[in-house]
């Protein structure tokens, strides 16, 4: 079992091989994100019933909820990639690093909007210095910093070592985010979905809840192999294997 | 694990370490300050010194509600359940505000009569959400 994953790991360092299989698992995985996508946000927004306190504004959370939760989860993935690529120096992992950081400030930028968006009519306000939502400001922010990095430096493995370092730096954020509302008084309330225990919110809303999460998750799957390769293919480009490639299609 | 990756990956967790000191360091300076906002007890225990405007929070009392006939003036009652603060504030409110729910009022603080003079009312509401004819269905 172990010298498997040691094969899989050593393959998935090497461009050629993940160039070759992302090729083959894009198109499917493609379809099925976003059909998950539209299926889960017409039952949100039409189907799952009108919430007894907030009425109808509440079907903001189909949209809410699965970019806060992927942007949080993209920046976790991000950090073991930035361990993985200072001490084994696995130059995929500063690729995955590269290619991630604008789609999870992308995602973290719409959890943010949408968050504003539903704060106005609910709580009466836009933004409030509540530590949630800093916190996930400060997320934001540190998704910049590593994309504002990248370009910094002449050579790609010192943009990469430095990039990682900041990723480092950045973790320990997030375990802020997640318990912010539960150490400290916020306007935003505590999380509605328990994996251990009863969820709070009632099982008709968050059926389409989780569909869209996993629409969303599996997006970012997609998005991510697919700026992975162009990464790849700029990092690439003068490589005897790439040019061969080329020259075949 | 060989020597140098063992020593970079000591390299890793000492900047983990670090970020955390530095994060913990920082939220105890400001520990008084992270949160939004005072509870009723918080005031009476430790009440604000000089005029600065506070947040309190809590629930709105039930039955303390008092809207004006001809203006927008409101009264109400912020617990939480074992001490309680007077509120008073003119203004449009959010959807969410209903007697027994969360609220969080910005203002300024009178000590002598344990009351807020509100220029801001933010509602707050909880984790659950319940369809309508389910919440109507158990309230019959």
């Amino acid at each position: 079992m172990f010298q498997i994953l040691k094969n899989f790991y050593h393959k998935l360092g090497s461009y050629p091989w993940f160039y070759k299989i992302s090729g083959k698992v894009i198109p499917f995985v493609a379809v099925l994100s976003i059909s998950l996508i539209v299926i889960s946000s017409i039952w949100g927004l039409f189907f799952s019933p009108t919430d007894a306190v907030q009425g109808d504004v509440y079907r903001i959370i189909y949209f809410h909820v699965p970019a806060v939760s992927v942007s949080q989860v993209i920046y976790y993935s991000m950090s073991v990639a930035a361990a993985v690529f200072l001490i084994w120096r696995m130059k995929m992992a500063g690729v995955y690093i590269k290619s991630l950081a604008p789609i999870g400030a992308a995602f973290t930028f719409i959890g943010l909007l949408s968050g504003a968006i539903w704060g106005q009519p609910t709580w009466g306000t836009w933004w409030v210095w509540d530590a949630r939502l800093t916190s996930t400001l400060v997320l934001f922010l540190f998704y910049l910093a590593i994309i504002g990095m990248q370009s910094t430096f002449a050579s790609r493995k010192s943009a990469d070592t430095a990039v990682s370092i900041i990723t480092l730096v950045g973790v320990v954020n997030l375990p802020i985010v997640k318990k912010s509302v539960d150490w400290w008084n916020t306007l935003h309330q505590p999380a509605s979905i328990s994996i251990s225990g009863e969820s709070s919110i009632s099982s008709e809303m968050l059926i389409p809840l989780l569909l869209s999460i996993l629409g969303v998750y599996l997006f970012v799957f997609f998005t991510g192999l697919l700026f992975m390769r162009a990464e790849i293919s700029t990092r690439e480009q003068n490589k005897e294997w790439f040019k061969k490639l080329l020259s075949n299609n | 694990m060989k020597q140098h990756r063992l020593k970079r990956l000591y390299g890793v967790l000492f900047i983990v370490f670090c970020s955390t000191l530095a994060f913990v360091l920082v939220f105890f300076a400001i520990r008084d300050n992270v949160n939004l906002f005072y509870s009723p007890s918080d005031l009476f225990e430790n009440p604000p010194q000089g005029r600065n405007a506070i947040r309190a929070g809590g629930l709105v009392e039930i039955g303390s509600l008092k809207r004006s006939t001809d203006s927008l003036e409101i009264e109400f009652i912020i617990t939480d359940l074992k001490k309680s603060i007077a509120v008073n504030y003119t203004g449009i409110l959010p959807d969410l505000f209903k007697e027994n729910a969360g609220v969080v009022a910005t203002g300024y603080f009178d000590k002598s009569k344990m009351s807020l003079d509100a220029y801001q009312i933010l509602a707050k509401h909880d984790e659950n959400y319940v369809p309508k004819e389910v919440k109507k269905a158990l309230e019959k």
